[in-house]
């Protein structure tokens, strides 16, 4: 492991990577401060340049934007109340009023901490769990994969929309079958072109992303006459108070960040799960642990309040890699994301990348460490700055994502059928996410798809053509059973809600 | 009468799950492959019928928190106008080059959002996709064809 960290981090710590990290983070905060712009639209704006770069620096400057946004939005949940993503609400719970209480520096300064430590604890224990894990799941058979992929669109259908599992498993099943477009892998037969040679080749895992999240949410604000900008244009320079954190509160910290960096974590490994669902369960569990004078400080500007959702996001985005890393099947839509970008150099995650290419491996949980430090040193400082950058008007950042978006794929295919194709999706996108349709499992499901049939076709080849090898072997029936409770616990709070309400 | 949209997409879904099936059963597998436990169109299938169950769920089960889109307050004429933007500029893309086209595109994009600092808008537009040009073919080795611009010369 030791050789490992070492070519993680000589990989990690070139210039040219420290920069990438650097100016992820910057563009990451960026966007992730806009509300309603979260890490899955930054790190997809993102892909057509990391193609430029080699796979490691590719994902040092992806993980480097996930962090940067995480962040951005528990800054924009701070000094605005408008969390930029769901992982940060809890954030806003006791960040604003202390905001309001004129301490937003010192609220600003505790978030950071709490992110810096909560990822950097959650960074070690993902630096013991994925090698151990990766040799855990070398055992794995395709009934198992197939068993866990099934699992994962089910846990990120009943987590990622509030009562819409049903929309959820709508959208899991169009993602699974716009991914289903093109050539099957074993036979070379063309299914569903339609006899037009641009889609032979199936649609583009970028085209899918650009059109579901930047450009569908760069419509969405337009068709909603939302202006993510205008409260960036309220933060004050002169009224962000003191960044200093006294003994008191330091102490106050200590005892909350190891408890909400592994709750976090595990939460964050779970698929589909994620840090919003983290966030909420940390704060929850911090009021309840904390004693009856701290209680009522909850809601009003508390510091275990704030620092608990704050590191346990941190925690559960590094939490969400270890399945990645080591299973290749994400647990979240921005992991879905990053999984898809690795496909597009080559690169195949799962139990032997960290034997294959151990550089992407390490240099990945490195580049977490580093940008969590970048985050810290450059960030910080550098908060209100950032926010003004934010004033920039509506009416530029549109047309800006749309053109990142537009010429992404252009420099991608060089086709403008991919153009027209992008545009129907974006449409459709809008359209559906106006009535809550949720996007992150049509993502996670259009990744999965591949992956999905041809761990079927394995399975069902194996065992000539029959469905007993979904409880033939124990691990493969524990994964279903999972699956199948997950589904009856989701009805079952449905129903009970109603019945409460 | 108060139409709910939800059930009309996931209408529109079954619709789609049903045609999806439909076009999958009409895949054309291998001779060989016809009897075999799994060929090109299993997949495909199950697809359908899990198209058409989820859908079909939807449509027939109570809907507890229906949404209302106020579409009165939405603005679709903007939206309208920057997508036939987009449509344009991956129907000239092609014939005229990067640097014009996507020039015009963001110019023409300020312009109907509302914008009208023209000078901030021509240095967002021309000079800025010119630098992102230099970024994408000079640094990062991209190759980016632009009939336009070798035609005056400036592109090799």
């Amino acid at each position: 492991m030791i050789e490992g960290i070492l070519i993680g981090l000589t990989t990690a710590l070139t210039l040219q990577n420290i920069l990438m990290v650097m100016v992820g983070c910057f563009f990451g905060t960026i966007i992730g401060m806009l509300p309603g712009l979260g890490p899955m639209t930054a790190i997809a704006l993102m892909i057509p340049i990391t193609y430029g770069f080699d796979p490691a620096t590719g994902l040092i400057l992806m993980a480097g934007v996930y962090y940067g946004a995480v962040f951005g939005g528990s800054t924009s949940s701070i000094l605005l109340n408008a969390p930029g993503v769901p992982g940060t609400v809890a954030t806003s719970f006791d960040g604003y009023p202390m905001a309001q209480q004129g301490k937003a520096g010192k609220a600003l300064a505790i978030a950071a901490w709490s992110s810096f430590a909560g990822g950097t604890l959650s960074a070690i224990y993902l630096l013991f769990m994925a090698p151990s894990l990766s040799k855990v799941s070398l055992s794995f058979r395709s009934p198992d994969y197939f068993a866990l992929m099934i699992l994962g669109l089910t846990a990120i259908a009943a987590f990622s929309s509030k009562g819409q599992f049903l929309k959820a498993m709508m959208m899991v099943v169009l993602g699974l079958m716009l991914a289903s477009v093109g050539q099957d892998s074993l036979s070379d037969i063309t299914r569903f072109t339609f006899d037009n040679m641009n889609l032979t080749d199936g649609i583009s895992f970028v085209l899918v992303v650009m059109a579901t999240f930047a450009m569908s949410e760069a419509l969405t604000i337009i068709l909603k006459r939302n202006d993510p900008t205008s409260a960036a244009k309220q933060v004050s320079l002169t009224e962000l108070g003191s960044i200093k954190i006294n003994k008191e509160e330091r102490t106050k910290m200590y005892k909350t960040i190891p408890r909400s960096s592994i709750i976090g974590f595990l939460i964050g490994v779970l698929p589909g799960a994620g840090a919003t669902i983290a966030s909420f369960l940390a704060y929850g569990m911090e009021r309840n642990v904390v004693n009856d004078e701290e209680k009522e400080k909850f809601g009003k500007g508390s510091v275990n309040g704030l620092s608990a959702p704050e590191t346990a996001n941190n925690a559960a985005c590094s939490g969400s890699f270890v399945p990645m890393l080591t299973l290749g099947i994400p647990g979240s839509g921005t992991t879905a994301v990053m999984l898809g970008a690795l496909l597009g150099f080559g690169v195949q995650p799962g139990p032997r990348l960290y034997m294959t290419n151990p550089e992407i491996f390490w240099s990945i949980i490195m580049s977490m460490y580093i940008g969590m430090v970048i985050l810290l040193i450059l960030n910080l400082p550098l908060i209100p700055y950032i926010a003004r950058i934010l004033a920039v008007p509506k009416n530029y950042l549109i047309p800006l994502i749309l053109f990142f978006s537009v010429t992404g794929i252009y420099v991608m295919s060089f086709n403008n059928f991919d153009i027209y194709l992008m545009i129907g999706i974006a449409v459709v996108a809008t359209f559906l996410r106006l009535y809550d349709f949720p996007m992150p499992p049509l993502i996670l499901a259009f990744v999965l798809g591949g992956l999905m049939e041809e761990n079927l076709r394995r399975s069902l080849l194996l065992s000539n053509g029959s469905w007993e090898f979904l409880w033939d072997r124990a691990l493969t029936a524990c994964i279903l059973l999972t699956t199948i409770l997950i589904v009856i616990w989701h009805v079952y709070k449905t129903m009970f809600k109603k019945t409460n309400n | 009468m108060n139409i709910n949209t939800t059930k009309i997409i996931s209408l529109l879904f079954f619709i789609f799950s049903a045609f999806y099936l439909y076009t999958a059963y009409q895949i054309q597998v291998f001779a060989f492959d016809e009897n075999a436990p799994f060929n090109a169109r299993t997949f495909p299938i199950y697809l359908g019928y899990a198209g058409l169950f989820f859908s079909g769920l939807k449509l027939v089960l109570p809907e507890p928190n229906t949404i209302k889109v106020d579409h009165k307050n939405l603005e679709y004429k903007k939206t309208a106008i920057l997508i036939v933007i987009a449509i344009i500029y991956g129907a000239t893309i092609l014939k005229v080059g990067y640097f014009l086209t996507t020039s015009l595109f963001l110019f023409s994009s300020y312009y109907f959002l509302g914008e009208r600092r023209w000078v901030l808008m021509f240095l967002l537009s021309f000079p800025f996709v010119a630098a992102f040009m230099y970024l994408l073919h000079g640094v990062l080795d991209i190759y980016l064809r632009d009939p336009f611009l070798q035609s005056i010369g400036v592109m090799g």
